[in-house]
């Protein structure tokens, strides 16, 4: 899944303020295909990576995303290194921190520079609330 | 809703994240909840080996690998709205957080039970629709 086009530059801006584009981190390939799910059936084009370093990766190769949808616990690179990467890199993508972690954790999370986080599963009142915020700010 | 499903509901079996699930099936993936349970499943029982394997260590239990291994089913396991057997993870990983062997065996076991259970209403559940996929094909074949 997952028809985001590649090789935009840096600056340019790949999406219209209608069509809003997503990106999975996540290295649970169930939780990567029911968040894919909801995104695609909220008409949300999106890419799915399964860990930080691979979300890191694709916004080095010129790719951009409205929304991030970032796991916490994962290998090779965490979803907290990988927020804390992507805001140094000057990432502004609205980053939602997806996991079952618990309080003290989701503060840690929260430091990294996440702008919000869900408790997993995602649902689609939560996305569409989610898009809602995303498309006022477009 | 089908009995077998209202059944499971009623018993704390399944939650509305699988209702959310349903939801996400349509022409364009109309397998899409016997896919994503199938991987469930798939996934699910490689945990359950590992934690099944690290509680069988006579040496050094390494807690902190069951605990990680605990995080990916509870994870997947909300996902696909199956409830008893997320709650049987959040104990165990308790068990896990004291370093509590005994309580470890019990939850593991507690686990196994639920996930077994499980598996086997998803099964009756995806013959029963397929049965009536059949059943509405027949009672409304193709014409050509």
């Amino acid at each position: 899944m997952g028809n985001q086009e590649k090789g935009k530059g840096l600056m340019e801006s790949q999406n219209s303020a209608d069509k809003l584009t997503a990106l999975v981190v996540d290295d649970d390939k169930l939780v990567r295909m029911i968040h894919q799910g909801l995104l695609k059936r909220a008409g949300v084009k999106n890419e799915a990576v399964k860990n930080g370093k691979e979300a890191v990766d694709i916004h080095y190769s010129g790719q951009r995303f409205d929304i991030i949808l970032m796991d916490k616990e994962m290998p090779i690179m965490t979803g907290i290194e990988a927020t804390k990467k992507l805001r140094s890199m000057g990432i502004l993508s609205k980053i939602i921190g997806v996991s079952s972690c618990t309080e003290a954790k989701k503060q840690e999370f929260l430091k990294a520079g996440i702008d919000d986080y869900q408790v997993k599963p995602l649902t689609i009142g939560v996305l569409n609330s989610i898009l809602e915020v995303v498309k006022a700010r477009k | 809703m089908n009995r077998l499903l209202s059944f499971l509901f009623h018993q704390g079996v399944l939650d509305e994240q699988f209702l959310q699930l349903q939801q996400l099936q349509d022409e364009t993936s109309p397998n899409f909840v016997s896919e994503v349970v199938n991987i469930y499943f798939h996934e699910s029982e490689k945990l359950l080996r590992n934690l099944r394997a690290l509680l069988m260590e006579r040496e050094l239990m390494d807690y902190k690998k069951m605990g990680i291994d605990l995080n990916q089913l509870m994870g997947s396991s909300s996902s696909i709205g199956a409830k008893r057997v997320t709650n049987v993870c959040v104990a165990f990983r308790v068990a896990t957080e004291q370093n509590n062997r005994v309580g470890c065996f019990r939850a593991l076991e507690m686990l196994e039970h639920e996930y077994c259970y499980l598996k086997n209403k998803l099964h009756e559940l995806f013959q029963i629709e397929q049965q009536r996929d059949l059943a509405a094909g027949v009672r409304y074949p193709v014409q050509n």
